[in-house]
C-alpha cells in the first residue's frame, strides 16, 4: 500500500517546486524584457549602422565553427600545392649551401595588430625552424619595436623546438627605424652588403615593396614574398620569384603545420567565397531586374 | 602556464573589442579608447628596447670593425637628434627642424626617387613576351602607357576609352577578387588568434 501521507506530501513538494521555478522563471522572463526594453529605448548601445557587418561577422564565425567541428567528427580534406610555400624549404637550403643568410623582412606598412603580420610570423616560425636545423643564418630588420620583440620570441621558440638554441642571435632580430624609407635604405643595405640567398618579403608593404623586391633580385637572391596590398602584389609578380597572392598568405600557417584545426578554418574561407559568390550573383540579377523596370526588388543587396 | 595566461587575455580584449565596435555607446568609446592607450604605453616601452638593441648591435659591430663608417653615422643620428630637439626644441627655426629638412628628407626624397629606376628596370623583365599571359600583360600594359600619354589620343580617340575600360572591369574585377580573399583571410586569422587555434604568434609549437 503506499503511503498517502508521503505521496500528499510529495506532491505538495513537486507543487511547490513548480510554483518556485515558474516564479523564478517569471522573474527572469520580465528582467530579460525590462533589459531589452532598455536596450531597445537607448539606441546607442547598438549602432545599428553596423548591423549589416554584425551579421556578417556572425555569419563568418558560424562558418569557422562549423569547419572546425566538423573535421572534428572525421571529415578530412587536403589543400592545394602553393608554389611560394612549397619553395621555402629549397631557399632555406639554397643559403646553406651558399653559405649565406637568409634575409626575412614583413615590411613598413603593418604593425603587430595586423592580420598580415600575424601569417608573416607563422611564416617566420617555420623558416626559423629550418634555419636552425640547417645552421643557416637568419636576418629579420622590422620598423616596428613591437614586432621585433615578437619576432625574436617567435624565432628564439622555433630554434628551441629544433633542440638548437645556442644558434639562436638575438641580435640579428633588430629593429632599424620607422621611417619608411630610412626602413627601405636600411635593409637595402643590408641585402647589398650581407648578399643574403634567399629573401622573404612576407607583410604588409607599401612604397618600399619594390625598391627591397629590385634590389634584391639584383644580388641574385631567390625571393619569396607576399602581401596584402593589390598595388605592392604586382611589383612582386615582376621582381619575385614567388609570389603569395592575397589568401595564400593566411593560408601559408595550415599549409606548414598541416594541423587539422587550422586547416578547417582555411576550409571556411572556401565556403564564405561560395556564400559570397552566391550573394553576388542573386544581387546582380536583383539589381539588373529592378534597373530594367521589370520588377521592384528594391536595394536590399546596397548595404 | 605563461602561455594559458596570454591566450586569455588575447581571448578576452579579443572579445571585448569586437563587441564594442558594435556599440555606439559613451563605454564602448571609452573602453576603446583606454586599450589604444595601453598600446601606446606598450609600444613606448618596446621602442626603448628596440634603440637599446640597435645602440648595442652597432658598437658591437664597430668593435668588430665590420662597416665602421655606417655604423658611426647610425649611432651619430640616434644621439644628435634628441641632443638637439631637447636643447633648442622642435618648432620651425631650431637646429632640429634644419636638420630634418635638410638632411633626413632629402636622403628619404633620395631613396623614394630610386623607384622611378626600379620600375622601369622591373617593366623592362616583366614585359618580355615569354608566354601568353606575358604577352597579355605587356599588351594591356602598352595600351595603358599610350592611353596616359598625348601620344594615345593623337592615335586614336578609342585608346584612352579601351584603357579605361581596361582598368574599370577586367582589372577591378581581379583586383577586388583578390581582395575578397584577403578580406577573409584577415577574418580567419583573427578568429583562429583570439579563439586560440593559432598559436604561432606566442612561439614555438601550436
Amino acid at each position: 500500500m503506499p503511503d498517502n501521507k508521503a505521496l500528499s506530501g510529495g506532491l505538495v513538494k513537486k507543487n511547490n517546486f513548480l510554483l518556485i521555478v515558474g516564479a523564478g522563471g517569471a522573474h527572469v522572463g520580465r528582467m530579460l524584457l525590462n533589459l531589452a526594453l532598455i536596450i531597445a529605448a537607448s539606441t546607442a548601445w547598438f549602432d545599428m549602422d553596423r548591423l549589416p557587418t554584425l551579421i556578417a561577422s556572425v555569419i563568418a564565425i558560424g562558418i569557422v565553427a562549423y569547419a572546425v567541428l566538423r573535421h572534428k567528427h572525421g571529415r578530412k580534406f587536403r589543400m592545394r600545392e602553393i608554389a611560394g610555400l612549397s619553395a621555402l624549404d629549397n631557399a632555406v637550403g639554397r643559403a646553406t649551401e651558399m653559405a649565406r643568410p637568409v634575409l626575412y623582412t614583413p615590411g613598413w606598412g603593418g604593425d603587430i595588430q595586423r592580420p598580415t603580420t600575424i601569417a608573416s610570423m607563422n611564416v617566420l616560425s617555420h623558416v626559423a625552424a629550418r634555419t636552425a636545423q640547417y645552421n643557416c643564418d637568419l636576418v629579420y630588420p622590422t620598423h616596428d619595436p613591437v614586432i621585433m620583440a615578437v619576432a625574436q620570441e617567435v624565432v628564439r621558440e622555433a630554434y628551441a623546438d629544433a633542440g638548437y638554441v645556442e644558434r639562436f642571435k638575438s641580435d640579428n632580430i633588430t629593429y632599424v627605424t620607422s621611417s619608411q624609407f630610412g626602413y627601405a635604405a636600411a635593409v637595402d643595405g643590408m641585402i647589398s652588403r650581407v648578399k643574403p640567398a634567399s629573401i622573404f618579403l612576407l607583410g604588409t608593404f607599401e612604397a618600399e615593396s619594390l625598391i627591397l623586391a629590385e634590389t634584391g633580385n639584383s644580388i641574385g637572391a631567390i625571393q619569396i614574398a607576399g602581401t596584402d596590398s593589390t598595388i605592392q602584389l604586382s611589383f612582386f609578380i615582376v621582381a619575385c620569384d614567388y609570389t603569395l597572392i592575397g589568401e595564400e598568405l593566411f593560408a601559408a600557417s595550415g599549409y606548414l603545420s598541416q594541423d587539422e584545426s587550422i586547416l578547417a578554418s582555411v576550409q571556411a574561407q572556401d565556403i564564405m567565397k561560395v556564400v559570397i559568390a552566391v550573394f553576388l550573383v542573386v544581387a546582380t540579377i536583383a539589381a539588373t531586374l529592378t534597373a530594367t523596370g521589370l520588377v521592384d526588388l528594391g536595394e536590399w543587396w546596397m548595404f | 602556464m605563461d602561455r594559458k595566461v596570454a591566450l586569455a587575455i588575447c581571448f578576452v580584449f579579443g572579445v571585448v573589442m569586437f563587441i564594442q565596435y558594435f556599440s555606439g555607446s559613451s563605454l564602448a568609446r571609452q573602453v576603446n579608447q583606454s586599450i589604444l592607450e595601453y598600446w601606446q604605453i606598450v609600444f613606448a616601452f618596446t621602442l626603448v628596447v628596440g634603440i637599446v638593441g640597435v645602440v648595442r648591435t652597432n658598437v658591437q659591430r664597430i668593435n668588430k670593425r665590420d662597416d665602421v663608417f655606417f655604423r658611426i653615422v647610425t649611432l651619430a643620428g640616434i644621439i644628435i637628434m634628441p641632443v638637439v630637439a631637447l636643447i633648442w626644441g622642435i618648432k620651425a627655426d631650431t637646429p632640429f627642424m634644419w636638420m630634418f629638412e635638410n638632411i633626413q628628407a632629402p636622403m628619404q626624397a633620395t631613396v623614394f626617387a630610386l623607384l622611378a629606376f626600379f620600375v622601369a628596370s622591373a617593366s623592362f623583365r616583366g614585359f618580355r613576351a615569354r608566354s601568353v599571359q606575358a604577352t597579355v600583360l605587356l599588351v594591356s600594359a602598352s595600351i595603358i602607357l599610350l592611353s596616359r600619354s598625348a601620344l594615345g589620343g593623337i592615335l586614336a580617340d578609342e585608346i584612352p576609352q579601351f584603357a579605361e575600360w581596361m582598368r574599370n572591369y577586367p582589372s577591378m574585377s581581379a583586383r577586388r577578387a583578390i581582395l575578397i580573399g584577403i578580406g577573409l583571410g584577415s577574418i580567419t586569422t583573427s578568429l583562429r588568434v583570439i579563439l586560440g587555434i593559432e598559436r604561432t604568434w606566442l612561439g614555438g609549437r601550436r
